[in-house]
């Protein structure tokens, strides 16, 4: 079978990071072609290229055999290359087939919209789909699954070659996927190139001609799915060696018995009946896909979000926790999983950032900051944690991305939490500021500090962490000894496999 | 020891240059730039501009303005807006007249119930904004409207005129016997305000809410609390301006203060602070005001109609806005 399109070398740079690093693959047409690996594998990045919504820093695409270069998304559906992102593009109070023509719109002689003309067009793309949906009616009003159904159709409508599929059953229900794999099989037949992402290894396993593995921006491999197992695709998604970036364990490895943190019954609309317990001077990692429900589970308990039902007790005693200034005063802190919209002020200085939590401490009786008490505590925080910036009155946002990690760490460190709620501590981070940083969360446990990490790197995982939550669709499916499991094992649990 | 000696030297220079930089990032000092060039050209043109009675006069002028901009500077550095300080401010200036000259309470008293009305109003907007999460365009638009109603209802439309002497002073007076007294009470308004932004938590709390809201809340920040301070406080400054107004005019007049509040939102964004909020000093909020004050006394004595005043007001809010967001773009 001959290729459709041609991915060479290619390799996409972010500040500090190497997002995708020479990868090269091809795609047959008429082909399902599966996007498989890790969070953070590169899948996003290589979709964002495909679609013209960034550019590789090098390397070359070519479609039927010519190359092609995409400034914008649109140049990308003008060769045939449309997306259907998680997030759909569409807009809630325009009608189906407004969405559909959204940008080139029919016009009658006199210039109006006709409206007409393209209701007519839109269902004739409907019909071919075999979907039955009513085009007058807002997007808002229609169900998730009907709305997918609208975004393939614009994609349809603008005559598609290569349509990629980013996590398409990540918000539908089981009999709206199996429509959703009707749909695809038929497009399959009718010509149309599918590449398609998801997690779920089942659903690739039964649609999917070939897939492609990513770990760490790399190509692994390029295989056909038959005769091939769940296991093998997990084996190729996390089969690397886990390094020594990780700090040695032997003084670390005491007995920790004395718990600090029990909660019950944490439940809200993400979450279901998440109970767990969390010891003194232990690193509890909380493994799972994306929207398993894990950054849901902390802010529930921090009250950053509210909870349906939740009793958290420390040190054996009933707290409540309504808000972050209550978890505060409880001493538990979140690092969120955000540094730039949730962890930082970017345009304050690294002094204000690092005392926002503190004020109250640097304040003389009289209420007023200390400028003297202020400076120095700011000025042991960049000495301790290395931050590198020019002075403590930088603004954040001119910081690289370790460096503002670093201040978030400061900045909660000086709050003497006794628990502290690590989410994706190093994500986006260069591996220097990587090693301090789990460096310092070792020396941080070992000094009776309480941690509690999500991470969705699998060796971060099991390089950090004594126990192992693992979750999967808001539900802990699993709680692992760090030293009895394997990647392999978190990663089914992980996907959903219950029992063995 | 030499070695530690450069080491100070030099984290000294350092933070030198990062407040000179800081300073040049800054609108205040485009703003006083501005402000310093319009007076040298106001004195060239006009030998009357640069007289101790005119400045009086300007510094007077601009008083109320200046002091309606605190409040306005804490709200919109939270990335809030309050529309409703004109109308407050007639309202809060018909009860202190009505308290005195109906209810016959003495002018203290009667300062005071105006006060603690503003503060109530600052904060039932302040409670819709961050409870009801109502937006703040809107809340405090519904309580322009109010406000002015109950103005008109309270005073039935009329004037109250007749107040006392020791009420007019405020307005009217000076203080020993050369600073006007709206000017002197503006200098202590801004005054509070710098320590309060500057120097108390609650100053960085605001700044923090603004710069993002989001991240506040999660480092324990109270950020309800704080939105609704800020709120307050505007309630409060557009009282005191209802009691300057109120006490220059000699009268409660319940159509007062129209339109003030877009020349306190035009005084606070031309003094350098962000519409999105988390960004902006007080002292640039004066210098805004006393921007537009100065450009409208030098017109006024170049004898350019009001008209084009307004035309010119709008062009250089644009001018400057427009010069800041393309800076910051880099």
């Amino acid at each position: 079978m001959e290729n459709i399109l041609e991915i060479k070398n290619i390799t996409r740079e972010f500040p500090g990071v190497k997002a995708l690093n020479d990868v090269s693959f091809n795609i047959r047409r008429g082909e399902i072609h599966a996007l498989v690996g890790e969070n953070g594998a590169g899948k996003s990045t290589l979709m964002k290229i495909l679609s013209g919504v960034q550019d590789p820093s090098k390397g070359k695409i070519y479609l039927n055999g010519k190359e092609v270069v995409f400034k914008s998304p649109k140049d990308a559906q003008e060769v045939g290359i449309s997306i259907i992102h998680q997030e759909f593009s569409l807009i809630p109070y325009l009608n189906g087939f407004e969405n559909i023509f959204l940008g080139r719109e029919l016009r009658k002689k006199n210039g109006l919209l006709d409206k007409k003309r393209m209701k007519t067009e839109a269902e004739k793309v409907m019909e071919r789909l075999n979907a039955n949906i009513d085009l007058s009616k807002p997007i808002t009003l229609l169900s998730v699954a009907n709305q997918q159904f609208i975004e393939i159709a614009k994609a349809i409508a603008i005559d598609t070659k290569v349509l990629i599929f980013d996590e398409p059953t990540a918000s539908l229900t089981g009999k709206e996927i199996d429509k959703l794999f009707e749909l695809i099989e038929m497009l399959k037949k009718s010509g149309v190139t599918i590449i398609y992402i998801s997690h779920h290894l089942e659903e690739i396993l039964a649609m999917c001609d070939r897939f492609t593995c990513l770990r760490d921006g790399e190509w692994v491999g390029t295989r056909s799915v038959e005769g091939c197992t769940k296991q093998d695709i997990v084996k190729m998604m996390v089969g690397r060696e886990i390094t020594n970036t990780y700090p040695d364990r032997t003084s670390w490895e005491k007995k920790k018995e004395e718990i600090l943190l029990d909660v019950k019954k944490l439940t809200n609309s993400v979450v279901k009946d998440v109970s767990f317990s969390l010891k003194k001077g232990e690193i509890l990692g909380i493994a799972g896909l994306v929207g398993a429900g894990r950054t849901e589970t902390v802010r529930a308990l921090i009250g950053a979000d509210t909870t349906d039902e939740k009793e958290v007790y420390i040190n054996g005693k009933r707290a409540t926790i309504k808000s972050p200034t209550e978890a505060l005063t409880h001493g538990i802190g979140l690092i969120p999983e955000s540094r730039k919209t949730q962890g930082l002020i970017l345009g304050m200085t690294v002094k204000n950032n690092i005392t926002l939590p503190i004020l109250n401490k640097i304040s003389s009786k009289a209420g007023f900051l200390s400028r003297k008490k202020e400076e120095s505590l700011v000025n042991k925080s960049i000495k301790d944690l290395l931050i590198k910036t020019p002075t403590m009155w930088q603004k954040v946002k001119h910081l690289s991305g370790g460096n503002q990690q670093k201040v978030v760490l400061a900045k909660w460190l000086n709050t003497e939490c006794n628990i502290l709620i690590f989410d994706e501590p190093t994500r986006g981070i260069d591996i220097g500021a990587k090693e301090e940083i789990y460096k310092l969360m070792r020396v941080l446990a070992e000094q009776g500090l309480s941690i509690i990490m999500i991470s969705s790197e699998l060796p971060e995982i099991l390089g950090m962490s004594d126990r192992v939550l693992v979750m999967h669709k808001g539900k802990v499916i699993s709680q692992l000894d760090v030293k009895e499991t394997t990647s392999e094992e978190v990663m089914y649990y992980a996907t959903g496999g219950v029992g063995k | 020891m030499s070695n530690l000696n450069t080491e100070t030297t030099l984290t000294t220079k350092n933070k030198t240059m990062a407040k000179i930089k800081d300073l040049f990032e800054n609108q205040e000092v485009l703003i006083l730039v501005a402000f310093l060039l319009l007076c040298v050209i106001m004195t060239i043109i006009n030998d009357q501009f640069f007289t101790a009675s005119n400045l009086t006069n300007v510094a007077r002028q601009i008083s109320i303005n200046a002091i309606l901009a605190v409040g306005m500077t804490f709200v919109i550095l939270t990335g809030g807006i309050d529309l409703s300080v004109g109308s407050v401010m007639a309202f809060t200036g018909t009860i202190m007249a009505g308290m005195m000259l109906l209810v016959g309470i003495p002018p203290v008293y009667a300062v005071l119930i105006g006060i603690a009305l503003g503060t109530v109003i600052g904060y039932i907007n302040g409670m819709l904004v961050a409870y009801a999460k109502i937006p703040a365009i809107i809340v405090t638009l519904a309580m322009m409207e109010a406000s002015r109603g109950l103005a008109l209802l309270y005073t039935g439309g009329y004037p109250l005129s007749g107040l006392p002497q020791s009420f007019t002073f405020i307005g009217r007076g000076y203080a020993f016997g050369i600073i006007p007294m709206p000017v002197l009470i503006m200098i202590i308004v801004y005054i509070l305000a710098y320590i309060i932004l500057n120097h108390l938590p609650i100053g960085r709390y605001i700044y923090a809410i603004g710069g993002n809201e989001e991240a506040a809340r999660l480092s324990g920040v109270k950020v309800k609390r704080y939105k609704i301070l800020a709120y307050l406080i505007s309630g409060v400054t557009a009282a005191i301006a209802g009691m300057i107004l109120t006490s220059r005019l000699a009268s409660g007049q319940p159509m007062a203060g129209v339109g003030f509040e877009l020349d306190a939102i035009a005084a606070v964004v031309l003094g350098g602070t962000a519409i999105a909020g988390g960004r902006g000093h007080i002292f640039g909020t004066l210098l805004g005001a006393m921007l537009i004050g100065v450009l409208s006394n030098g017109l006024n004595l170049m004898g350019v109609s009001p008209y084009v005043q307004l035309v010119l007001k709008g062009v250089i809010i644009i001018g400057a806005i427009y010069y800041s967001s393309w800076r910051q773009k880099d």
